[in-house]
């Protein structure tokens, strides 16, 4: 377990001069992710997206390891390519039998959860030895803030607008990190950016396994969440203070919980993480009281399935 | 300094490109000055500051330089003036102050 | 001492054959019919150890494509097969994979594209791929599928090159007949391959590269499409010059078209592929008969010989040329539409006629073959074009 003092030391794989909003989250969530391959050489592939397209603007690219970006749907495929390559020219004796080497796949909700959750399922099942990192921010923030099934129920997206009949997303969110723990993958964890620690222990082991990971990190999206850009890692650190996004980890199929400190009977009432952004203004207006009650039961019926699971 | 040399990029032609759009020099967005963005800059008090690295590792722009498991200076070039390092330290020893008129070069 | 073996085999054992000879480093298939027994028949060389090959069974052929794609750039040599459906699914992958410049080569059994759903002959899939950067070769039966392949390799991978190509061929008709072929010794295939020699590979953690990078906003997007037609066009040399190499190895001649007949032909058929073999049947017939008559196969449709094709039909008074795909809309199939571009600037031009035919796997009889002859003796003749495009074959 390595302290914020030793995790200084690591290379940041990371570079500044992304065209990445200020305050973004997405980019957080890939240096703490980075930080646990500790010095392994990587390959990193990403899907469409704002952080590919932010820090691949030719002729400039901010990934430090080699990189790949293939389409919107697809870096788990790509990525389950590349480890595949490394595989067959192993055989081949072109590449050292003793050299390692970790690949990882970058997501945001929109090609991990819609679009791309059939070649990341197709990845996991197949057991190549690499990481899938999604980083949700709740929407298809890149194309304009559009729904995807990462939105959390009651939110406002551009496809999901707030007016005389609808009140922004009707449909609860997917369960993703249930869905790959469900492959029977050796590591399966959900994290956030505000909890450095418990992030970066968990990519420690999600790049330390041999086989597939999974790792759902929560990243906040200042901009569509109609949030100020300062306030990103104080947004995610409520979303786990009032149990929104648990924080879990499935170690060859045992379920735990990573943070004990959120309990049923102490998680803070879901109108702390709601108040702050603009994209749940809606929930508090007279009229709405019931659909405000319903997010506030949704996630507690998920806190209480992800606690039941951990066995708690 | 980056080996790729780009600064004659608006002349080159079909051939003159990396085949297949391939940048050959990763990490090269380090000379892509993004400071101009801000309206902010972050100052870092070393007397209040306790060293605990959380501004760092809550960097969206890798902007925090550190060495020997300090932080020193932040990187003008990239950071975005966005304040999270300012809005998550313990000790209150970052102030953002207005960025004055001595902007850095944006390209 | 290169050794040949003949064989009664199917075509699809023929491209097999072929992939296990260059020994691709990565397959990331999906079976469909009628490519399925290319991947079966290479799932076995796998369980037996016989390549080295990393065999990836992949959910979909959109995830097929996309992990070619991450294995190329990695590094690998890679091959792969499909057929209509599946290379419509990973259509937009096609694009890519010639964007990025990766010399992946892929066999197609050519089948039709739903809807209604079919599994038998037609191009109507590969057609649908014309325009994605792909070198594309025509086999007529087993043999030039296995050739096709190997020589496949060494185009794609030629540094004046670097694109991807498909080797096709007719399902059914030439994936699962039986048929007489040559196979070559191990030994001398893979000396004539070689080995691929990959730059910018994403292994080389050494040399960290970018891939798929974004070249929009204002970005140099079109030069890299500019750099992207040089290759294609520089390949065709490339593919002259490697066919002539394996020629001589193999003993078989090579030609981005071959014609029978062509030399004093007064009217003539232009085909791709297993179709050539139903018109050059008649064509003997009548040319027993006197009638000058000829068969002009295209065996590289992309890039596609303007001039080859051009200089075999000049001296023709009618040509009748066959489109086993549509191009709804158009006025006539692809084929015609690209032999005729290629007669435009020729003084001296024959009367053309299309015929759409086949589609579906529809039977090719001979009597189709004797009609359009028919229908060319009288066009020259004077006869009216009877209708710039004809469906050949239907109630």
């Amino acid at each position: 377990m390595a302290t914020i003092k030793e995790l200084s030391t690591r290379e940041d794989r990371l570079s500044g001069g992304h065209r990445l909003c200020a305050g973004c989250g997405a980019s957080i969530a890939v240096r703490q992710v980075m930080l646990g391959a500790g010095m392994t050489p990587i390959v990193a592939g990403c899907a469409t997206g704002c952080l590919e397209v932010s820090t691949t603007i030719y002729p400039y690219s901010s990934w430090k390891t080699p990189f790949i970006h293939n389409a919107f749907e697809n870096s788990a495929a790509t990525v389950s390519g590349v480890e595949s390559a490394f595989k067959g020219l192993q055989r081949a004796g072109k590449i050292p039998a003793d050299k390692k080497m970790k690949f990882v796949a970058f997501g945001g909700d929109g090609g991990t959860y819609d679009i791309g959750l059939q070649s990341l399922s197709g990845a996991m099942e197949r057991g190549h030895d690499m990481v899938y990192v999604c980083y949700d921010n709740g929407a298809y923030m890149n194309t304009g803030i559009q729904r995807s099934s990462a939105t959390p129920l009651g939110a406002w997206a551009t496809t999901a607008e707030v007016g005389k009949v609808g009140q922004g997303k009707p449909m609860r969110r997917k369960d993703l990190t249930s869905i790959i723990a469900a492959h029977n993958v050796p590591y399966v964890a959900q994290g956030s950016i505000s909890e450095w620690k418990d992030l970066t222990q968990k990519a420690e082991k999600a790049f330390a396994v041999e086989g597939p990971a999974f790792l759902n990190v929560f990243a906040p999206c200042p901009r569509g969440w109609r949030i100020p850009y300062n306030k990103t890692v104080e947004i995610a650190s409520l979303a786990t203070k009032t149990a929104f996004w648990p924080l879990f980890e499935v170690e060859d199929g045992e379920w735990k919980m990573t943070t004990k400190r959120v309990t049923r009977e102490n998680r803070l009432p879901i109108e702390e993480f709601l108040k702050p952004q603009g994209r749940f203004a809606h929930l508090f207006k007279p009229g709405n009281e019931a659909l405000l009650a319903s997010v506030q039961a949704e996630v507690d019926r998920n806190f209480d399935y992800v606690l039941k699971r951990c066995g708690l | 300094m980056s080996t790729w040399d780009i600064s004659k990029m608006s002349e080159w032609k079909a051939e003159d490109f990396p085949r297949g759009a391939v940048i050959p020099e990763a990490g090269n967005s380090k000379d892509y000055v993004t400071g101009g963005w801000r309206s902010e800059r972050p100052y870092r008090d070393d007397a209040k500051c306790t060293q605990c690295l959380l501004c760092w590792i809550y960097c969206p722009d890798s902007a925090i330089n550190v060495a020997d498991e300090k932080v020193t200076t932040f990187n003008y070039d990239h950071c975005k003036g966005c304040g999270v390092c300012k809005n998550e330290c313990p000790s209150d020893a970052i102030q953002m102050v207005p960025e004055g008129c001595e902007l850095p070069g944006v390209k | 001492m290169p050794t040949q073996k003949t064989l009664a085999v199917t075509g699809n054992t023929m491209v097999a054959e072929a992939m296990r000879q260059c020994a691709p480093d990565v397959m990331a298939a999906y079976p469909i019919t009628p490519q399925t027994t290319i991947v079966e028949e290479f799932a076995k060389y796998v369980a037996n150890g016989r390549v080295h090959t990393e065999y990836v069974t992949v959910e979909s052929e959109h995830s097929a494509m996309s992990a070619c794609v991450g294995a190329s750039a990695a590094g690998a040599r890679v091959m792969t097969a499909t057929s209509s459906q599946g290379l419509a699914l990973m259509w937009e992958e096609l694009h890519i994979a010639s964007g990025m410049r990766l010399p992946i080569v892929m066999a197609n059994a050519n089948r039709a594209l739903s809807a209604p759903i079919n599994i038998h002959c037609d191009h109507s899939d590969i057609m649908g791929a014309r325009d994605a950067g792909w070198i594309i070769l025509f086999a007529e039966d087993a043999q030039e599928a296995y050739d096709n392949t190997i020589i496949s390799v060494r185009i794609a991978e030629h540094p004046d090159v670097m694109l991807p190509v498909m080797s096709t061929l007719d399902g059914f008709i030439t994936t699962h007949s039986i048929d007489r072929a040559q196979i070559m010794d191990d030994e001398t295939v893979k000396a004539f391959v070689g080995e691929y020699k990959p730059e910018n590979a994403l292994l080389d953690t050494d040399n960290p590269v970018s891939h798929g990078n974004f070249a929009g906003l204002g970005g140099p997007y079109f030069e890299f499409k500019k750099a992207q037609r040089n290759a294609i066009d520089r390949s065709a040399a490339v593919i002259t010059a490697v066919a002539d190499e394996w020629s001589k190895i193999c003993g078989r001649p090579f030609g981005n078209v071959e014609g029978w007949g062509m030399e004093d032909a007064e009217l003539a058929i232009v085909a791709i592929g297993s179709t050539a073999g139903n018109a050059r049947h008649v064509a003997r017939e009548l040319r027993a008969q006197g009638v000058r008559v000829g068969v002009l196969k295209v065996r590289v449709f992309r890039p596609f010989p303007f001039a080859d094709i051009a200089d075999a039909l000049v001296g023709c008074k009618a040509v009748a040329v066959l489109d086993r795909a549509e191009s709804f809309g158009a006025e006539g199939g692809p084929l015609f539409l690209e032999v005729r571009s290629a007669l435009y600037d020729r003084d001296e031009r024959p009367a053309m006629v299309n015929y759409i035919y086949g589609l579906g796997g529809s039977d090719v009889k001979l009597e189709l073959m004797r009609q359009v002859y028919s229908d060319l003796s009288d066009l020259a003749d004077g006869a009216q074009v009877p209708g710039r495009l004809v469906y050949l074959g239907t109630r």
